[in-house]
């Protein structure tokens, strides 16, 4: 329906004199000067950012700008900047011994920062943003430590890990008794509640705990200690403190003692730089339990 | 008007009935032979679909309906209706997961990378995908004064569209993926949306050419625009080559970069042709048939449309700025995105300045409020992006959950209202009312969804600029000052609020849905005289005004 042009009474400018669907008209308004003014200077900008920078691919390459500015460039020289910028206190921690960093006050504060920030991308994700662990991966703010809570020994277990194929790391595993058929179901019940009863007496099965303490002297005191005291050399938890890597119930001692559970942790070395596994070491033994 | 008849029913039904047959046994040769069980699955449902087009279509031989082809708009009508409030409600789901992790349950079908999907296709494709469907075959047909072409046809492409739902929100919970982020459908699924997406356009273009009037309305330049860059993005970024014919697993033809660039190119324009295209086509409709006003200038929709088209195609890289990507893409997808700015503020300002002379609806309609206030976050948006791909500002946004916040403002308060504000003015005409069930509904759908739209992106705001700010920040001595579980943390409660802001936006939802129901089953309207003459459907609207026995 080509209508006629007409006036529209509301606003005074005239319609296209197209109509659609009985009602639907266009006003024959010109473009919002602002809006065209904005968008020239839009394109303008453009045309002028393209001139500066990279923009335009050509056959063999493409348009450099004339400020010659790349961001592979740009992150280099960025990240030159913040090495260079760290490079002296990192070369004199590489040349101290790691017992006598706490002894100077600046390396110190460098490496508890550097520590920290390390901590937090890679170690937190098991142990905790406070280090404060969880069924299975270690609090390490107390002095309970299962390879030692020396400097040196904590250096060597983030360096190398646990129990994950790397020669230096701390291999020795734990007898899966139960899956390898080395006891019987009820002997290890038996031997849990001896377990338990180490730092529970009250809270066992008193006569079931009085059965394992056989089992307990024949299989486990080896490694965990007559009384249970644990083994640093050997990784040997100390049973009789109250504080349990998997649990300290009978269901979770029980498991641990039918699966061995051979918990993993990886060698750093292989991901971080030594400064870095250095630094790691004193912020984890500042922690609290650093011994 | 001779556009406006019925079409001779023979040929098309032997047509449609042998496509049905041929559908029918590759489904169940699939349910059969298929080597997966997804693809055994999607066998059944494409020879089901197949069986019950089959029998329908033996049963209505013959079509007595004169006048347009409403039936398969409102199904679509319904359509969206239906999966908009159970896309809104896997969307707040999948929000208070990720306050919570132990709403993931552990399950695989439950966790929130296959929930995510989910939602995202279910509010893009199913809601939004079907409101552009119902409004584009009721708008085409109006403003071309014809009836769209084929017996059959429109009805394959509503129903054929929603077996592509089924199949793709089957394929999500059940695992089956090719991981590319709003395409995510595997191989078979794509082909067959392929071949609705052609009819669709064939439906579109037979109507066009069938017109009774010598202009194209600019409603129906944005629909065409949608629908042809919709299938060329689609199809390009869909190729790859499948395992087996009779798996689901395939493998993209592009890799690499080029894979990157070739998904991102499609992503952003999916927003660009899909969401604001289409969605401009209903604002060009709607707007001006609810305020009974001319749009505000015809200059502005030809140059706006136009430049609209030919920058929003070069904007994808700003995607991937600071990544493998050549640094010439990003400076082109950069420098094309801010230009697009003014060319999106035409909709908006074209949009906005038609209801001069119309204002005082803005208070006494709630349907114009949706429709002008997703106007408004248009606006917004289409501000915010150019922003956010400027790379100085991108290197803070990229990765963080502003770039959450800048899509939903878009997607809920622009897509959202708008579709909401055409599917009240759509059913009480397709149904033949004298208005909706309740207007008053419509006021608390506007107020739920307004807040809850502010509480979503005000909350990311914070988050992502916060996010940002903490991933960059160092401490005096160089090294980072927060981890990335502290990030985490600091964005539980934003987390909370934005999954509270979307609960509101699913009640109104559920809210339209009760209205719609209500006015669709043909319930009195209990506040008639509180809503406008062009509530009613226009056969219905001297009726409502002034002669009260006809």
């Amino acid at each position: 329906m080509a209508g006629h042009k007409r006036i529209d009474e509301v606003t005074g400018v005239e319609t296209t004199g197209h109509v659609w669907d009985g009602d639907l008209q266009e006003l024959n308004k010109p473009l919002p000067r602002w809006w065209l003014y904005v968008f020239y200077a839009c394109v303008v900008w453009a045309i002028g950012y393209w001139m500066v920078y990279p923009a335009w691919p050509t056959l063999s390459g493409y348009t450099q700008g004339y400020l010659g500015y790349s961001q592979r460039g740009q992150l280099a020289k960025d990240v030159a900047a913040a090495k260079a910028a760290q490079e002296t206190f990192r070369q004199a921690i590489a040349a101290t011994p790691i017992t006598d960093v706490q002894g100077k006050e600046d390396l110190f504060q460098f490496a508890l920062a550097g520590g920290a920030a390390a901590f937090g991308d890679n170690c937190s994700g098991c142990h905790g943003r406070g280090a404060q662990g969880a069924v299975g991966y270690p609090n390490l703010n107390d002095d309970d430590w299962i390879w030692g809570g020396s400097l040196e020994q904590i250096e060597h277990t983030i360096a190398y890990g646990i129990r994950n194929g790397n020669e230096q790391a701390r291999n020795t595993p734990m007898p899966r008794f139960g899956l390898d058929g080395v006891l019987e179901p009820a002997a290890i019940a038996d031997a849990a509640n001896y377990v338990r009863a180490l730092s529970d007496p009250d809270g066992v099965d008193k006569a079931a705990a009085e059965r394992g303490k056989a089992t307990f002297a024949e299989q486990c005191a080896a490694c965990h200690g007559e009384n249970g005291q644990g083994n640093l050399e050997l990784g040997a938890p100390n049973l009789s403190d109250g504080i349990w890597l998997y649990g300290g119930s009978q269901e979770a001692v029980t498991q641990s003692i039918v699966t061995g559970r051979g918990g993993a942790m990886p060698p750093w070395l292989t991901r971080l730089d030594p400064v870095t596994v250095k630094m790691l070491a004193v912020y984890v033994h500042s922690l609290g339990g650093g011994k | 008007m001779s556009g406006i008849t019925a079409e001779k029913p023979a040929l098309g039904n032997a047509l449609a009935m042998g496509s049905a047959v041929v559908f029918a046994a590759l489904g169940l040769f699939l349910a059969l032979q298929g080597v997966d069980p997804v693809m055994n699955l999607h066998g059944v449902f494409l020879a089901l679909a197949s069986v019950l087009a089959l029998i329908y279509i033996f049963t209505h031989p013959s079509d007595d309906s004169g006048g347009y082809l409403d039936g398969p708009i409102r199904v679509a009508t319904l359509a969206a209706v239906f999966w908009g409030v159970i896309g809104f409600t896997a969307g707040d789901f999948i929000a208070w997961q990720l306050a919570f992790p132990a709403l993931n349950f552990d399950l695989p079908w439950t966790t929130f990378g296959r929930l995510r999907p989910l939602h995202t296709s279910a509010v893009i494709f199913a809601f939004g995908g079907n409101v552009l469907l119902a409004t584009s075959f009721y708008v085409v047909q109006r403003t071309c004064r014809a009836r769209m072409p084929g017996r059959w046809g429109p009805w394959f492409v509503i129903w054929g569209y929603q077996l592509f739902i089924v199949l793709a929100a089957t394929s999500y919970i059940l695992g089956a993926t090719q991981g590319k982020e709003y395409a995510e459908p595997e191989w078979h699924v794509d082909l067959w949306l392929t071949i609705v997406w052609v009819a669709y356009l064939l439906v579109f273009l037979g109507t066009l050419w069938k017109r009774e009037e010598p202009h194209i309305y600019v409603a129906n330049w944005f629909y065409l625009a949608f629908i042809v860059t919709v299938a060329m993005l689609h199809i390009v970024n869909n190729l790859a080559v499948p395992v087996s014919f009779l798996g689901v697993h395939s493998y993209p033809v592009f890799a690499g970069v080029q894979g990157a660039m070739t998904q991102w190119w499609y992503g952003h324009n999916a927003v660009g042709f899909f969401l604001t295209a289409g969605f401009l086509g209903i604002m060009y409709y709607f707007v001006p048939k609810r305020v009974e006003r001319p749009v505000y200038s015809y200059r502005l929709s030809i140059v706006h449309f136009w430049s609209l088209i030919f920058l929003y195609i070069w904007a994808g890289p700003h995607h991937l700025h600071y990544t493998a990507l050549p640094e010439w893409a990003q400076t082109l997808g950069m420098t094309f995105s801010i230009m697009l700015w003014m060319p999106s503020w035409g909709g908006m300002i074209n949009g906005l300045m038609t209801l001069s002379g119309a204002w005082d609806r803005l208070r006494t309609d709630p349907v114009v409020r949706l429709l002008v206030v997703s106007i408004a976050f248009y606006g917004m948006s289409t501000f915010e992006g150019p922003l956010m791909s400027i790379k100085a500002v991108n290197s803070l946004s990229h990765y963080t959950d502003w770039t959450i916040g800048h899509v939903h403002s878009g997607a809920l308060g622009w897509v959202g209202m708008v579709s909401f504000g055409a599917i009240y003015c759509l059913v009480p005409w397709l149904w033949k009312r004298e208005g909706l069930y309740s207007i008053k509904l419509v006021e608390w759908h506007f107020w739920l969804s307004t807040i809850g739209i502010v509480l979503y992106i005000t909350s990311m705001w914070v988050a992502g600029i916060t996010q940002g700010l903490m991933w960059r920040a160092y401490d005096n001595l160089g090294f980072l000052k927060y981890s990335f579980i502290e990030t985490v943390e600091a964005m539980h409660w934003p987390y909370i609020i934005r999954a509270v802001g979307g609960l509101l936006f699913v009640i109104g939802g559920f809210v339209m849905a009760y209205n719609v129901w209500r006015t669709v089953r043909g319930d009195q309207p209990v506040d008639l005289k509180d809503q406008p003459r062009v509530a009613a459907a226009p056969e219905l609207r001297h009726g409502v005004a002034a002669v009260p026995a006809e």
